[in-house]
């Protein structure tokens, strides 16, 4: 007989399908979160191959902070239609109103529009269930998360009250008004989700990739100046040959000076640097223990 | 300080040929293994070391690694490795469980997944779920110490949940000056033990984490041994792709993939066997065969599917088939059965109610079940098997299941996927144990359900009624066998055929060997419950007035009953006016103590949170109370 030895890519693959069918059938009205960055992209072809030939049986949803990068704004639209998902993109009315930016409020820009947009748009809709794409291997209070995390019905998760995941079984009961947040991809790390990338040829924001940007340097992060809503205090901005590791709200978000500008040249890249992923993101720097608190509080 | 450089070096082939690079690391395959020891055993530092090792670390956390190093490491000057993995003592202070962490980190020739749990015996039962994913496992023993009893238990558990490679790590060795006679007394002595709990092969590897012996390359240190060191015998050993494959086709059906009405796929992680467009399948329980007609993905028709892969599958034939069944090979099929031997591990700090149904889901499927009073427990540090009438957080037992249905099934021996299951609680819905199937009982494959020729609702339409049951539930002297006889009396002026089934009444005869005990108000709501469904069975109406102080027995009855059938009725009388009125003098007994697990002072009533009906009797007469109640029933 001939065997298949099976590739730990095909895998992690088996098991993120696995998952998201899961879901599918024992939850009623699922979403998929959709950031547009590497790993969201990862994760919505993993979808779409778990119901083929059906389109995924859930709408994507972004909750948007109005600072994401407009490349970012660009491949969310063309993703959505192509994958023939619903798109649903949210907005805290009150975050608008009061005009919070990431310039002038701090971490109060995150806490309105990401942490309390998600949860306004999970009770307008009435999601029971929601996919997100972070993985354990982003640090260390993701790795002891479980693929199925219960939110009570005010979205608080209870790092005491987490229930066992044996095998492959998912225990996705809940009482009427709770909700469950599910990570597909909890068990790929950075490196396989490039691989992946790069294997299927996903397509992803050509921010990954490097080019020449208009930039400036403020507390060590090198920030680029993607709209004219950028406050520059006297400051010019200088072209640099920059690309980004992470996503996410462009006047949060540091570049790295790279020269790469092909998929294997960013592995290339990431497999020889020596600073960890999510060094890029300011909202880390914020408060060092904070992940587990913001986690709490219903951030993804 | 000082810095070991990690050993695993990629960077030159990175640098050089980033494409040859890529197209080796597409064919890696993956292990996950689990570390078992605590602590003290060097556990963590161990893990630390293959993080770094394998270069998982980068240069902001090995610059966070060493300052907390210098603050509060262990190993003075060195890097403590420990401090990398560690979020223990920081856990504890925040309150959080103490949990499984999964670490990851690739090598030239392999992903890993370490599942890094807590060794102590309160742990257990992160253990277990840590065990259970796990294609091997490094038992870890300090060279000094030799085998404990922790180290009996982690065997144990490594055992039960069916790890295949077990790696004995005999840690330390630097502290025992590499000592050849200690590492062999240890082994001789692990390979007695092992021998009693049935491991019949392990990999003993003398290291030391701390100083990185044996890890990634053999030690200069112990020129005496001979064999791989741990890093490159994680590397190699067999992922038995294999085996799974040679095994007989089976996969349970996840999701009906219907997106049109030309195609219907089945869709499913198939768990073990091959598959081809062409093969004759059967599908259980229903045991309708069909053949296999594509093998469907979004990367186009396969000509073979293999196990651990997510496929969806479609059919030459219109049979039915739903989520919960499995996809066999029509010639060698799976057993189907209702009643079961099996070790439960406990995972909740509720015990287990013997009788209570719990949900329990195997594969896709998701059924009623119940446990009997377990045969023993297993004591987890001697294996000695223990009188048990429960079982506790983190005991082990061994009992018999019975299912509301019967399910396709394999011994937990013979298959993981359609062997392991979970109990979950009705009403919290927590995960309450994990359980691992070993074979069905004799009596139910041979006692078949006798299909009679009329029906229920030929019983029902003689009588010119519905059958239903209406059952009051509520404290001691809250008035129910009142309110009941009345209900009966107005049925009957009103020509309806009506049974009462009286709490006091059927523990004279049928359940008078049942005492008060949690286990036995079950058993006695579920004797009563079937009794109800044999009278409803008979068309008859059916009152029942019992205490019933359990959300998930009444939940119980509820779901043996068709759907609208059975009417919750909460009789609700605070406790002082129940009390007040003692009409059979309980209550003043139960205050003295003499009569114990009395509903509502020393055994707790559990109300109804949302019953078909609440009968207020603070303010209604049993008269009202009685007509409310029957026009609930006959609008």
């Amino acid at each position: 007989m001939a065997n298949k030895t099976l590739t730990h890519l095909q895998r992690l693959e088996a098991e993120s399908i696995h998952i998201m069918r899961e879901v599918v059938a024992e939850t009623e009205n699922p979403v998929m979160l959709y950031s547009v960055g590497k790993d969201s992209a990862v994760m919505l072809h993993l979808a779409k191959k778990a119901f083929y030939p059906s389109p995924p049986p859930f709408p994507l949803l972004h909750v948007d902070t109005t600072w994401k990068f407009q490349e970012m704004y660009k491949l969310r639209d063309k993703a959505a239609k192509e994958a023939g998902m619903e798109l649903l993109v949210y907005q805290n009315p009150e975050a608008q109103e009061r005009g919070i930016n990431p310039f002038d409020h701090g971490s109060l820009h995150t806490d309105m529009w990401k942490t309390e947009g998600l949860k306004q748009a999970l009770d307008k809709y009435g999601f029971d269930a929601a996919f997100g794409g972070a993985r354990r291997d982003e640090e260390k209070a993701r790795a002891k998360e479980r693929v199925f995390s219960f939110r009570s019905a005010n979205h608080r998760w209870d790092p005491k009250n987490q229930r066992a995941e044996l095998w492959n079984i998912y225990n996705a009961r809940k009482a009427k008004g709770e909700s469950v947040r599910v990570f597909p991809i909890s068990n790929w790390t950075e490196l396989d989700i490039w691989q992946y990338i790069h294997l299927e040829g996903i397509e992803i924001v050509p921010l990954y990739m490097s080019a020449m940007r208009p930039t400036v340097v403020r507390d060590g992060l090198t920030i680029m100046v993607d709209d004219d809503r950028f406050p520059l205090n006297g400051e010019e901005p200088v072209m640099r040959s920059v690309r980004f590791r992470t996503l996410g709200c462009y006047p949060l978000t540091g570049a790295v000076e790279s020269e790469a500008t092909t998929l294997p040249e960013i592995i290339q890249e990431m497999l020889l640097t020596t600073t960890s992923e999510r060094q890029g993101r300011a909202i880390d720097h914020d408060q060092a223990a904070s992940m587990e608190k913001k986690k709490q509080e219903g951030y993804f | 300080m000082t810095t070991p450089d990690p050993i695993y070096k990629t960077d030159a082939l990175i640098a050089e040929n980033i494409d040859q690079y890529l197209e080796t690391h597409q064919h890696k395959t993956m292990l996950r293994f689990i570390t078992c020891g605590s602590v003290d055993d060097g556990k963590s530092t161990l893990i630390g070391r293959l993080l770094y090792d394998s270069k998982m670390i980068f240069e902001d956390q090995l610059a966070t690694l060493e300052a907390d190093s210098k603050r509060s490491g262990t190993q003075g000057e060195e890097i403590d490795f420990a401090l990398l993995v560690d979020g223990l003592a920081a856990e504890r202070e925040q309150g959080i469980t103490i949990d499984v962490a999964y670490r990851f980190f690739a090598t030239e020739k392999r992903k890993f997944i370490v599942a890094d749990t807590p060794g102590h015996e309160q742990y257990t039962r992160n253990m277990v779920t840590g065990a259970s994913t796990a294609d091997l496992a490094v038992i870890l023993i300090d060279a000094r110490k030799g085998i404990l009893t922790q180290t009996r238990r982690h065997s144990y558990l490594v055992k039960l949940l069916g790890i295949r490679h077990v790696v004995l790590a005999v840690n330390k060795m630097d502290l025992v000056d590499y000592d050849q006679a200690t590492f062999n007394q240890i082994v001789a002595d692990y390979r007695e033990f092992a021998d009693t709990i049935g491991i019949e092969d392990f990999t003993a590897i003398p290291i030391s984490g701390f100083k990185g012996d044996n890890i990634t390359g053999a030690s200069e240190n112990t020129p005496w041994y001979e064999g791989t060191a741990l890093l490159p015998h994680l590397e190699t050993v067999s992922v038995e792709d294999s085996l799974e494959q040679a095994e007989p086709f089976r996969m349970p059906v996840q999701w009906v993939n219907r997106p049109n009405l030309d195609f219907r796929g089945f869709s499913g992680l198939i768990a073990s066997g091959t598959v081809r467009p062409g093969d004759e399948i059967r599908v259980l329980p229903s045991g309708k065969t069909s053949t296999i007609d594509k093998i469907v993905t979004f990367d186009g028709d396969r000509d073979m599917a293999v196990a651990g892969e997510s496929v969806t599958l479609t059919l030459t034939d219109e049979i039915d088939c739903s989520r919960g069944q499995v996809i066999v090979a029509a010639k060698s099929p799976l057993e189907v059965a209702d009643q079961f031997e099996s070790t439960l591990v406990w995972m909740d700090e509720q015990e287990l109610v013997p009788g209570r149904a719990y949900w329990m889901k195997i594969g896709s499927q998701t059924v009623s079940a119940t446990v009997q009073e377990p045969k023993y427990e297993v004591n987890v540090n001697t294996q000695e098997h223990l009188a048990s009438k429960t079982l506790d957080l983190n005991a082990i037992g061994i009992a018999n299941i019975t299912t509301d249905r019967e399910i396709p099934f394999a011994s937990y021996d013979e298959s993981h996927d359609l062997g392991g299951f979970i109990l979950i609680d009705k009403i919290s819905n927590q995960t309450v144990a994990a359980g691992m199937l070993h074979f069905s009982l004799r009596r139910a494959q041979n006692v078949h359900w006798q299909a009679t020729d009329l029906g229920r609702d030929h019983h029902a339409s003689m009588k010119h009624q519905k059958a239903a049951v209406l059952w009051l539930t509520g404290l001691s002297g809250s008035g129910k066998s009142t309110i009941a006889n009345i209900v009966e009396q107005k049925l009957a002026r009103m020509n309806r055929h009506t049974f009462l089934l009286d709490g006091d009444n059927v523990r004279h005869g049928l359940n008078k060997d049942l005492g008060f005990t949690e286990a036995d108000r079950v058993e006695n709501i579920r004797r009563v419950g079937e009794v109800a469904k044999l009278m409803t069975d008979a068309g008859l109406i059916v009152i029942t007035a019992f205490i019933s102080p359990y959300r998930s027995e009444r939940e119980m009855v509820r779901s043996m009953m068709q759907p609208g059938e059975f009417v919750e009725v909460f009789v609700d009388t605070p406790l002082e006016v129940a009390e007040s009125r003692d009409v059979k003098g309980l209550y003043a007994k139960a205050r003295a103590g003499e009569l114990k697990n009395f509903t509502g002072i020393d055994s707790p009533y559990e109300h109804p949170e949302s019953p078909d009906m609440r009968i207020d009797t603070t303010a209604m007469t049993p008269e009202e109370a009685a007509e409310a109640i029957i026009a609930r029933l006959i609008p």
